[in-house]
């Protein structure tokens, strides 16, 4: 065990700290994806390294050679210091890294940059009203003609759909194959004729998703990333990139932070919520689960640094621990503001921003979404602790 | 010995459903959500005799038991049902019957006329922007969450555990709409300056009965809400095929269902008993109240979010409504204690603490 980075590892933390105290107080709070002082911020993360990092510069990003202990220590010191790591989404946590993985060097060129400047926003197209955690029996389908791919069907889900520029779409092209084989990842734009959007308000209140309808849908040939019936394996590629980041301990460490202030400054009945020895233990247990999953991210990260050192379980639980912890810490919040706790919209009384209520039911539907806890647990129990699958069924009919 | 609800609660409660099933479905909900009032519904129950249920039959009401009355608080929770049952129909007629004295309001209430509100928070816990003070037949600052928005008058508890009743009309007093997760019910903030207040009673056992029975019929409300999500939860995952298959054979999914049940089911007789307690059993009546208020709240939760689950994405829309209960669920655990609050109260009144 050696936990030291290395001295050229504490000059760069020293970097990133100085950067934090210079810029960090004008890193943007809540703004949307589009909102000018969120791209403003992206273009300073990007121009210094702090996001789009060991992207090649002639893809529009920084080009530092890959090193995940300055990336680490980069997630470290930002959610240390609270400070927004730039913008998210799925075109900058799942495209791009398919793209740099898998994409062709024109794929590359045209969608990369823009993309993590924050100027092209993308949705994902893969769940279908049939097709949910069956994902591949998908159904919406592609068939080329001449020089085009023409679209026809239905997904849902789609987060983000009413805000991109393009999809990123999983369909069928190989009607006779394996259902698994059928598939191809394709990649249009969203204002392409033939698309409708159709909003799903979700129970926080908001339509953040879509349900979104292809009718001769027609895109270019190339827009497809790897070859006709590879959709499958280029999606699985990036799906851990998605789970990653669903369970990311750093993000929980700045809200178990912020329950932590909560708890110093909230009182009720005159006495501090964080001098209340049951609240103070349910606080301790939070912090003791996220102290856990940052150990193990930290696991994870040295398994892809030394050779040999497996961590493949310690990877596999990151989604199910982390959506699950997440959803108990905010829930925490709600528990020890009694009635305030219930606060919502525009209740002058909600505590943080009125965040606690939303990321509760946010985390909810993160529980859900991405692959949901049950199907986590068929993966861990099936590849990663090799036990039999269920049989299969098959088709009735 | 029988354990159970006798042959008229089971009358009482089917035609309570019946009515809450032909005119509170969901779209009658979400139209309350949206901003309609809620007086057709109350109008509804109040011919089926609901707001006179606890009313002593001297003041025109029918004198029923809590239980009675928690037959209906489930019913309601089912159907997550808007309207004034807790303050006006529960909490208010407690505090008036056995403090005394308040026969013209107990009529009114009875009839259905009169609505009172409840408005604890300075008892439950203090804060910081809201602190009542009352002296001399006059009351100053603020509630927060009192619950209903349309009472005609509220039952103020200060944190002596004396009760007041405020007119709503009285000057002085204002009231703005605060929201909340849960959009089945209203609740407002009062703010007091100087506003006329009646005592109603200085004797902590009226407050206590009050609060008591006011816990036990937002457990009542969480069993019928959380019954209501199994039910939805169960069907749901028997018609949904995933894998060609209906979700409900995978064992993950059955297992969430048996888990639920098997969280919910004894809560039932939990209720049941901690309602027959509020009359019968004085000894034991505040600490299962106590621990039927946190311990539905617990299960509650779990089984909100259990249910969610079942249903995937589905769950998570407002199409589906879903979350009318999960929510609902969500602000019975909050009000007039959150569990860790109750369990302390429970401990302390075994002399635990
Ligand atoms: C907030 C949110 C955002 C989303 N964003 C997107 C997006 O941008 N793009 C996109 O394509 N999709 C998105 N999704 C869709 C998401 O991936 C699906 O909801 C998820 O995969 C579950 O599918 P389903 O909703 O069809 O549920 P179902 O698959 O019908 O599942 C219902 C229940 O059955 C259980 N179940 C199903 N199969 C099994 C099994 N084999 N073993 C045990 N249990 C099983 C599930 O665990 C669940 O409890 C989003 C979902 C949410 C909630």
């Amino acid at each position: 065990m050696d936990l030291s980075f290395g001295p050229e590892y504490e000059e760069f933390r020293a970097e990133v700290q100085t950067f934090l105290r210079e810029h960090g107080g004008r890193s943007p709070q809540n703004a949307g994806m589009r909102a000018p002082e969120s791209l403003a911020w992206q273009k300073l993360l990007i121009e210094n390294g702090y996001t789009a990092r060991t992207i090649p510069k002639e893809y529009g990003g920084f080009g530092a050679p890959p090193d995940i202990i300055k990336s680490r220590i980069i997630a470290e010191e930002f959610a240390d210091a609270r400070v927004n790591t730039g913008l998210g989404g799925q075109g900058i946590s799942m495209l791009v890294p398919t793209l740099l993985e898998m994409g062709t060097e024109a794929q590359k060129l045209e969608l990369i940059k823009p993309t993590i400047q924050g100027e092209m926003i993308w949705c994902q197209g893969y769940s279908e009203p049939g097709a949910g955690s069956d994902l591949a029996s998908l159904t919406t389908r592609a068939v080329l003609d001449g020089d085009e791919w023409v679209v026809n069907g239905q997904k849902i889900w789609t987060s983000t759909a009413q805000l991109a520029d393009w999809i990123f779409c999983l369909v069928r092209t190989e009607p006779d194959a394996p259902k698994h084989k059928g598939i191809s990842f394709l990649l249009f734009k969203m204002d392409t004729p033939g698309i409708e959007i159709r909003p799903l308000v979700d129970m926080t209140g908001v339509a953040n998703f879509n349900e979104t309808f292809f009718t001769d849908v027609r895109l270019p040939k190339d827009q497809i990333v790897g070859q006709r019936g590879e959709g499958w394996m280029v999606a699985n590629a990036v799906l851990g990139h998605e789970r990653d980041s669903l369970g990311n301990p750093n993000n929980t460490l700045m809200r178990l932070n912020a329950l932590t202030e909560l708890m110093k400054t909230e009182t009720v009945g005159g006495e501090r919520l964080i001098d209340n020895p049951v609240y103070r233990d349910r606080l301790m247990q939070i912090q003791g689960r996220v102290m856990a999953m940052r150990f193990n991210d930290l696991r994870v990260l040295s398994s892809r640094l030394n050779k040999g050192q497996d961590a493949a379980l310690a990877r596999m639980i990151v989604k199910l621990q982390g959506t699950e912890l997440r959803h108990d810490l905010e829930g925490m919040a709600i528990d020890i503001l009694g009635e305030v706790g219930l606060s919502y919209g525009d209740n002058p009384h909600t505590r943080s921003a009125g965040s606690w209520q939303s990321q509760y039911m946010y985390y909810l539907g993160l529980i859900i979404g991405g692959g949901t806890s049950q199907i986590q647990k068929n993966i861990i129990s099936e590849r990663g602790l090799d036990m039999p699958r269920e049989p299969k069924v098959e088709k009735a009919g | 010995m029988r354990f159970g609800l006798s042959e008229e609660q089971t009358l009482l409660e089917d035609s309570v459903n019946r009515f809450l099933r032909d005119h509170v479905a969901l779209d009658r909900v979400r139209t309350y959500a949206d901003g309609d009032s809620d007086d057709d519904i109350w109008q509804g129950l109040t011919e089926l005799g609901i707001p006179a249920l606890l009313v002593p039959e001297a003041q025109g009401g029918v004198e029923l038991s809590p239980l009675d009355a928690a037959v209906v608080a489930e019913s309601l929770g089912y159907h997550v049902a808007p309207g004034p049952f807790l303050g006006s129909a529960v909490m208010a007629p407690t505090a008036l019957a056995s403090a005394g004295d308040h026969d013209e309001e107990l009529s009114a209430l009875a009839a259905g006329e009169f609505r009172i509100g409840i408005a604890f928070g300075e008892s439950i816990g203090r804060r910081i922007e809201a602190q009542v003070t009352a002296a001399g037949g006059r009351i100053s600052g603020s509630s927060l969450f009192a619950f209903d928005a349309d009472a005609d008058a509220y039952l103020v508890a200060d944190s002596n555990h004396h009760l007041y009743l405020v007119r709503a009309a009285a000057t002085g007093l204002e009231r703005a709409v605060l929201t909340t997760v849960d959009r089945t019910r209203r609740t407002v903030e009062l703010t007091y300056n100087n506003v006329e207040a009646e005592l109603v009673s200085d004797d902590t056992s009226v407050y206590e009965a009050t609060l008591d029975i006011g816990r036990v019929m937002l457990a009542a409300d969480t069993l019928g809400a959380a019954q209501a999500m199994i039910d939805q939860a169960v069907a749901y995952a028997k018609q949904r095929e995933q894998f060609n298959r209906p979700i409900a054979s995978f064992q993950a999914v059955k297992h969430m269902c048996a888990e639920m049940t098997a969280s919910l089911e004894p809560c039932r007789a939990m209720v049941w008993f901690a309602a027959h307690a509020l009359a019968d059993l004085p000894d034991e009546a505040r600490v299962t109240a106590c621990h039927t208020k946190a311990h539905l709240a617990e299960v509650g939760k779990f089984v909100a979010k259990t249910a969610t689950e079942v249903h995937g994405g589905m769950g998570f829309t407002d199409l589906l409504g879903l979350h009318y209960w999960f929510k609902r669920c969500g602000s019975n655990r909050q009000w007039l204690g959150a569990p860790e609050l109750v369990r302390e109260e429970a401990a302390q009144l075994q002399g635990l603490a």
